[in-house]
């Protein structure tokens, strides 16, 4: 089954890449995504044991990122069919073969508890998303495009030294060098911590650029800038929680360690520079999509500071991993609607879009206001459930820094958003063919009821896999 | 005894030899015959022969020069070790004497430069200043990476002490070394690549043109001077890129006179197939042999 | 034998420097692929020899010696450049700079313990000496195929530290890294292309429409 998960999205790429036809091609998308998402609730229900001799493994933590790899994927894969129609001035064969290539990568990273394993599979998602994001085949896009592989490519190297720098600390332990996260996490009471350190701070800074954490984010608002809304939506979502992911499984050895206080200082406080970012650069954006972009900093920030608080912020992180990946979903995809309706991504062009465009509009402005975090959507659980446990806890800093960058951003993003929204059309505006759509339409609608569900009840089986994934991440006395 | 008088005949008599040969292999480059081996001396005699013109705007400093510079470039050669055998002056720290010897005989060249008040000069006397501020660093990180694997700090004992055991234990620090030294030996004898010193073209000259207003015999020891500088800096050289150990004291003696000829040879070599840099590389190329330099003695203080 | 690879670690930290120092396209791509074979040999040198060792030893020499070089002299062709601008901080500054990052390197690997078998050697201290180069060259020069060659000498930097670990770690995750090198080196030589088409020329220094 778990051969499934990763081959099956391969067959497609396999398969878009042969059909000629670019009317017919993102068909495919939706197949292969409905196939993986079924294959996915199989596996969630009755979990394989490890195979590959331990490389193998679906636990709680990958059994998330899975879930909302898979659902992001085929709401995003039913937009496309939408959306491509409206792009036929281009071929679609690169972006459907990297959409399924980056599926079946990011299904692997959560698979994998060997980190080189992890490793390659997060470094393969890299590769595949750069042609994407240079769909829009301009000089800004391309500028776009070098600046997002350079730096990524650059984290990676750094997350691999990282790696080596871990293998190389079981080996002066005098074991074994082995990269399995058991066998890691087992011997890391033995690890010295001076390669431990070294090797945080590398896979700290490499997995951390790409997430998107400052002083490392450089490259997002570009990238998220041009890419596609449909690409967007992939990278703030599935990829945002691949790289969280390879922060998690070296916090998870690290925690192990019995020293802690290292690990989750370097966390909290860069986690707070991403939030304090994002915060100064949110403000009067003159592009929206910069301006998601500089809000997925906020809650990569966001995700980071949880994580380093740790305890009962744990199940806040994991809660809000997924919440941000959904809400990114609908926030892209509207965004990608009004960007085709009004043929600009300039906010001073685009005005009165809800009643140009009712629906994308609409979940423009209800995407906005749940990932400011607003009740009564998922978001604000998730950060409410952070807030109180920083205070809980004693860390009254931080709690009022996160609660003050999280006024700040709602504020500047309110200034862009709200004018966008409300209003009325500019009359010197050309009519474009985009009207919206029951393919464009229904994908983010259906993300935002899930969000909006999320915010009023979490379904138990879901509640317990939280609980399960947080208990792997705190620290073992 | 014998060793000093050995030490002060080769000392006198050599250097003038090292240009023949030099003139000579760059002849042989281009198919020509060529000035005799003995050309130099005949030319160095010639003009101790002949009389002074001095302009009127210069002083004492311009009579100065060429003698003040030829002292120190000879004290400098009885500081060092000529082959297997120890010089005849030696105390710990003469590698600092050494060093500041040949600062103290371009200072002067440079001072009766500027002394003449013409611009060619003075444009040498810069260019001069450059350089050798850049290759000053190499030479020292090479004293320091000598001193720090003989032990002592006295040239003789520094320099004889490297023999082919140091290349196998140390080579890689013993290869930069090499290659920044030899870096260093052009430099300073303003050879190609840093100075043609067959060029006629005022411009293009550093060394030539600050000598350009001297004659008769004070032209005549600056010429032997700077043959004297070459042979010194090709002995230290030798000792550290080529170091032959006979133990019989003849042999030393023939080996290191065959090694300095094989080394001019090879500078004739160098000067023939090459080009003159462009002035703004060659600082480049003084840092980048200083980095080699520094590199070595990284990694001999490991 | 040990001493052997130190020589070949030597030669390798002398090439950062000839390509910090060098304006030359084609100088600093042959400095790259001859650093690559001197990696490809290390292996088979400290490791004891077999199959695995053998294999992966060819495969580096042929990827970083012959591919990633050549990938990158055609696009060094097509976008018709030889010379490299001056750097944003100048040649000399660069050298300087190169020369105090060997030395931090140097002091830094006193700090980490090694394996009674490693002691001694030149590997870290040459693989973060490298990894600080291939950074200095990335981030100070304007012509993107040196970008690349700085990303290149970036990863050989990495890749000697683990080398260390050759026995240890599996086949598959060495050639899982070095086939992501060689596919990302291949999709940075086409943004390459797309960038000297677009703006008839590679200077990065032109790539500013996006900023705040």
């Amino acid at each position: 089954m778990l051969y499934g998960l990763v081959l099956i999205p391969l067959v497609g790429a396999l398969v878009t890449w042969l059909l000629p036809d670019d009317h017919r091609r993102p068909i495919v998308l939706p197949v292969c995504g409905a196939l993986h998402l079924a294959l996915t609730a199989a596996v969630l229900v009755n979990t394989p044991p490890p195979s590959h001799a331990g490389w193998i493994f679906l636990d709680p933590i990958g059994k998330l990122i899975l879930l909302v790899a898979s659902v992001l994927f085929m709401v995003c894969a039913v937009y496309s069919v939408g959306y491509l129609g409206y792009r036929r001035e281009r071929r679609n064969r690169v972006l459907c073969m990297g959409l399924l290539v980056c599926l079946s990568a990011m299904t692997l990273a959560a698979l994998a508890q060997h980190l080189g394993l992890l490793w390659v599979a997060i470094e393969t998602t890299t590769l595949t998303m750069a042609p994407l994001i240079y769909f829009n085949r301009n000089a800004r896009s391309i500028e776009a495009t070098w600046k997002y592989m350079l730096i990524c490519s650059v984290g990676i190297a750094l997350a691999l030294l990282g790696l080596y720098f871990l293998a190389y600390s079981t080996i002066v332990a005098g074991g074994e060098a082995t990269l399995l996260l058991p066998s890691l996490i087992g011997q890391a009471r033995h690890l010295s911590p001076a390669w431990l350190n070294a090797a945080f701070v590398f896979l700290l800074v490499g997995f951390g650029t790409k997430m998107g954490l400052a002083p490392l984010h450089t490259w997002k608002p570009d990238a998220y800038g041009e890419a596609p809304g449909l690409v967007g939506a992939l990278l703030a979502g599935g990829l945002v929680n691949c790289a969280f992911l390879g922060i998690m499984r070296i916090y998870q050895i690290c925690m192990a360690a019995g020293h802690p206080r290292f690990f989750q200082d370097t966390l909290v406080m860069m986690g707070l520079v991403s939030m304090a970012t994002a915060a100064v650069f949110v403000v009067r954006q003159a592009d929206f999509k910069r301006m998601l972009a500089y809000s997925s900093v906020e809650h990569v920030g966001i995700l980071a500071v949880a994580l380093g608080l740790g305890k009962g912020a744990l199940f806040g992180a994991l809660l809000h991993m997924i919440n941000n990946g959904l809400t990114k979903g609908v926030l892209f995809l509207s965004c990608g609607n009004i960007h085709r309706s009004y043929g600009s991504k300039s906010c001073d062009v685009v005005k009165g879009a809800l009643s140009r465009l009712p629906w994308s509009g609409g979940l423009f402005l209800a995407g906005f206001i749940a990932i400011t975090g607003s009740p009564p959507f998922a978001p604000f659980i998730s950060e409410f459930t952070i807030v109180t446990n920083a205070f809980g806890e004693g860390h009254y800093l931080v709690g009022a820094a996160f609660l003050l960058f999280l006024a700040v951003i709602f504020i500047g993003m309110a200034s862009t958003v709200l004018p966008m929204v409300m209003g009325v059309e500019p009359e010197a505006l050309e009519p474009t063919d985009y009207r919206d759509r029951l393919l464009t339409v229904a994908p983010p609608l259906l993300l935002m009821g899930v969000v909006l569900l999320l915010g009023l009840w979490l379904p138990a089986p879901f509640r317990q896999l939280l609980h399960d994934a947080a208990g792997l991440l705190e620290v073992r006395p | 005894m014998t060793d000093i008088l050995i030490h002060l005949l080769l000392t006198i008599l050599m250097p003038p030899l090292l240009l023949g040969v030099i003139g000579k292999t760059k002849a042989a480059f281009a198919g020509r015959v060529g000035a005799p081996y003995l050309q130099p001396y005949y030319d160095i005699l010639r003009l101790l022969r002949k009389g002074s013109v001095f302009s009127e705007t210069t002083t004492w400093l311009f009579r100065a020069g060429p003698v003040i510079t030829l002292a120190a470039v000879a004290v400098a050669s009885l500081l060092i070790p000529l082959g297997n055998h120890p010089a005849p002056v030696s105390f710990a720290g003469d590698m600092i004497l050494f060093a500041y010897l040949f600062g103290l005989s371009r200072f002067f060249t440079m001072a009766a430069a500027l002394d003449t008040g013409s611009s060619f000069e003075g444009m040498g006397a810069a260019r001069e200043a450059t350089f050798s501020c850049l290759a000053e660093p190499t030479l020292f990180f090479a004293l320091i990476v000598l001193a720090r694997l003989s032990g002592s700090l006295s040239l003789s004992s520094m320099l004889t002490h490297s023999s082919a055991a140091t290349w196998f234990s140390d080579g890689a620090a013993m290869l930069l070394l090499v290659g920044a030294l030899f870096t260093v030996v052009l430099v300073e004898n303003c050879r190609i690549p840093f100075d043609d010193p067959n060029t006629h073209l005022e411009l293009t000259m550093i060394h030539e043109v600050m000598v350009l207003d001297h004659s008769g015999p004070a032209f005549g020891y600056i010429l032997y001077g700077a043959a004297l500088k070459l042979f010194v800096l090709l002995t230290f050289f030798i000792q550290v890129a080529l170091p032959l150990r006979a133990g019989n004291d003849l042999l030393d003696w023939l080996v290191f006179v065959c090694s300095m000829l094989v080394m001019a040879v090879i500078i004739g070599v160098v000067e023939s197939v090459m080009a003159r840099l462009r002035l703004i590389r060659i600082p480049q190329l003084l840092v980048a042999a200083c980095i080699l330099a520094a590199f070595a003695m990284l990694l001999i203080l490991r | 034998m040990s001493s052997f690879s130190d020589q070949l670690l030597v030669l390798v930290m002398l090439i950062n420097f000839l390509v910090l120092g060098s304006s030359r396209m084609a100088i600093s791509i042959r400095a790259v692929a001859v650093q690559g074979v001197a990696l490809g040999l290390l292996p088979g040198i400290i490791h004891s020899v077999s199959w695995h060792i053998l294999l992966i030893s060819a495969g580096i020499i042929v990827a970083k010696g012959v591919l990633i070089p050549s990938l990158l002299t055609g696009a060094v062709r097509k976008a018709e450049i030889r010379r490299e601008i001056e750097p944003f901080i100048g040649y000399i500054a660069t050298l300087l700079l190169g020369a105090v990052l060997t030395a931090l390197a140097f002091l830094f690997s006193q700090k980490l313990p090694l394996h009674p078998a490693h002691r001694g050697l030149l590997f870290v201290p040459a693989a973060i000496a490298t990894l600080l180069t291939g950074f200095l060259v990335l981030t100070t020069r304007r012509k993107a195929i040196t970008q690349v060659i700085g990303y290149l000498i970036l990863e050989n930097g990495i890749f000697i530290f683990g080398l260390l670990l050759t026995e240890a770690m599996p086949v598959m995750v060495e050639a899982g890294a070095l086939l992501d090198l060689l596919v990302g080196i291949f999709v940075m030589g086409i943004i390459i292309n797309h960038i000297s088409r677009e703006f008839s020329s590679i200077d990065t220094s032109r790539l500013t429409a996006l900023k705040e």
